[in-house]
């Protein structure tokens, strides 16, 4: 008894000390080189607004065609200053953020079922990626004459095009989601909705991020086609109006500064929300190289 | 458990199969064919054959994740071992351990300390909190072992579970698994094309022809076996092994 217990002490340390050589070591800190990447895309946006600079300079096209980076500068100021910019940018915000919720809610349970179900997959699948090929700029119309100009038409054109991408992605993911993780949850006596949502679902998680990514993106893509064609009625006013609205004017400052405010908006959602959800989830189950930050 | 306790009143026998027969479609060839095998409670079996003679084909019958094509076969639920250990990467070790109580209804306080005891018999208490891939080979197999004892079931099935590790990280896990298999009595069917591995693990040692599967030999290995005595044995078998295989040279 006592040799046992000795002589399993001694394999705990061997497996200790095997363990200690083949387990990763913790890894140093990247802080210098994730500074350096930060700093990269700053450089090239300053690279763009040189080039733009000297065209202006050199060519010295009409400024009601090309206004310069000082020109924008100056209009985005004073649409920050009497604070448009930031109501604009709020009143679309709330749209996008809101319709793409709601498109969330909507096409996760239907992107469960179509991938659980294969006679409901068949018969739909062809039709949602349809959908998702067709411009969402394409309900507009339809839109109008079913809603008027009401912040209806808005979200059912956001709807439209961010519902599919969703499901899309979340059928893809279910559909990458290992065979052998379903043979080990039936070895361990999982029934049907505890192989759904406590192996499928969390297997899938990474394909389904990537829909709702997407989803994202078709959502602001159709919020801003829908603000521009529709303008007035009891709609709030976005940043897609002030677009319309500059082109209405022919102030081509206001234009731009709209188009890079759509722009940022795009990014700053990017970085901020979608890109640390998808590190943390992807370095989570080793699926990111240590060097990536 | 109360199936568990049925069958434990039912018959001294843990398995046992009888012209058990697989084909994977109509017209395809049969993989098994009639394979006859009865293993006890308690017993530890080594099951060695071919790389493709169909052992992987056996146990997943065994464990009900194929049908069988003809023939009978009684078996209690399994817990199962695969080669890869098949960790849920999104899971902590930890977390995998306690899945398995989980599924089996343990409720929530007693699963972190069934889970922690059941690491801690592996030798792997201090590294509950890691994720799979943080862990070496060696460890994710023991992670997997423990997963599998979670299962409390009194017949272990273990597909090649160390084929993939070094051989001195082998050789610890299978002092591990003798002493896990001495303490909790369980059932246990190892399949291994390691002939030294089944004669190391194996009470009863079991050789499969290929093409198509059949039991064809079996030897027994006493416990006295001195390593001059198992080297010899392995030799033996590794003939008959070799003889197997080169019939289908012809
Ligand atoms: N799902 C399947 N569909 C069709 N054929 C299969 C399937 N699974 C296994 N086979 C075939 O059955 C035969 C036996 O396969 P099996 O995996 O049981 O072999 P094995 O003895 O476990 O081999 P290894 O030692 O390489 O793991 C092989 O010829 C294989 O091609
Ligand atoms: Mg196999």
């Amino acid at each position: 008894m006592r040799l046992e217990t000795d002589s399993g002490d001694d394999v705990g340390q061997l497996e200790a000390g095997l363990d200690a050589l083949q387990a990763e070591p913790p890894g140093r800190s990247r802080v210098r080189p994730a500074i350096g990447k930060a700093l990269l895309p700053v450089f090239a946006l300053a690279a763009i607004v040189y080039v733009w600079q000297m065209y202006i300079w050199i060519v010295q096209p009409r400024p009601d065609i090309l206004p310069g980076p000082a020109d924008v500068a100056a209009a985005l100021g004073s649409l920050w200053g009497d604070g448009a910019a930031q109501e604009t940018i709020l009143t679309s915000l709330e749209r996008g953020v809101l319709g793409f919720l709601i498109a969330a809610v909507i096409a996760t349970p239907a992107g469960l079922l179509l991938s659980q179900h294969k006679g409901l997959r068949a018969a739909f699948g062809p039709l949602i990626s349809g959908l998702q090929v067709l411009p969402s700029v394409a309900w507009v119309p339809a839109a109008i004459i079913w809603f008027g100009l009401t912040d209806a038409t808005v979200y059912f054109v956001v709807l439209m095009g961010a519902v599919p991408s969703i499901i899309n992605g979340l059928i893809s993911g279910v559909d990458q989601v290992p065979p052998q993780f379903l043979r080990v949850g039936h070895v361990l006596g999982a029934n049907r909705w505890q192989q759904a949502t406590r192996i499928i679902l969390p297997a899938a998680l990474p394909g389904y991020i990537g829909g709702l990514k997407q989803g994202w993106a078709f959502s602001w893509r159709s919020l801003m086609a829908a603000e521009i064609i529709t303008v007035g009625g009891s709609m709030g006013f976005g940043l897609g109006s002030l677009l319309q609205q500059g082109r209405d004017l022919s102030d081509m400052a206001i234009v731009v500064s709209a188009i890079l405010l759509i722009l940022a908006i795009g990014i700053v959602i990017e970085l901020l929300v979608f890109a640390p959800v998808e590190r943390r989830l992807l370095r989570g189950r080793g699926l990111l190289k240590s060097g990536e930050a | 458990m109360t199936s568990q306790n049925t069958v434990l009143q039912r018959a001294a026998a843990q398995l046992e199969i009888s012209g058990l027969s697989k084909r994977f479609g109509p017209d395809a060839p049969l993989v098994l064919d009639n394979v006859n095998l009865s293993v006890e409670r308690g017993e530890f079996v080594a099951l060695l054959g071919a790389s493709g003679c169909g052992k992987s084909t056996l146990l997943n019958l065994v464990a009900g994740l194929e049908e069988p094509t003809a023939g009978e076969l009684k078996a209690p639920e399994a817990a199962f071992m695969f080669q890869d250990a098949s960790l849920f990467p999104w899971l902590s070790a930890q977390a995998n351990v306690e899945l398995a109580l989980e599924l089996r209804g343990v409720g929530r306080q007693e699963r972190t300390e069934q889970a922690g005891e059941l690491l801690e018999l592996v030798h792997l208490g201090g590294a509950g909190k890691k994720r799979p891939h943080e862990l070496s080979g060696g460890m994710r197999q023991r992670v997997a072992l423990a997963r599998s004892l979670a299962q409390s079931r009194e017949l272990l099935l273990m597909d090649e579970p160390f084929a993939a590790l070094d051989a001195i990280t082998r050789d610890l896990l299978h002092d591990e698994l003798e002493r896990v298999w001495r303490r909790t009595g369980r059932t246990i069917i190892f399949i291994t094309h390691n002939v030294r591995e089944a004669v190391r693990l194996g009470q009863r040692v079991l050789l499969m022809s290929s093409r198509p599967g059949r039991i064809v030999a079996e030897w027994s290995v006493s416990e006295g076996l001195d390593a001059r005595d198992r080297a010899e044995l392995s030799g033996e078998i590794t003939t008959v092994l070799r003889r197997e295989i080169r019939r289908h040279a012809a």
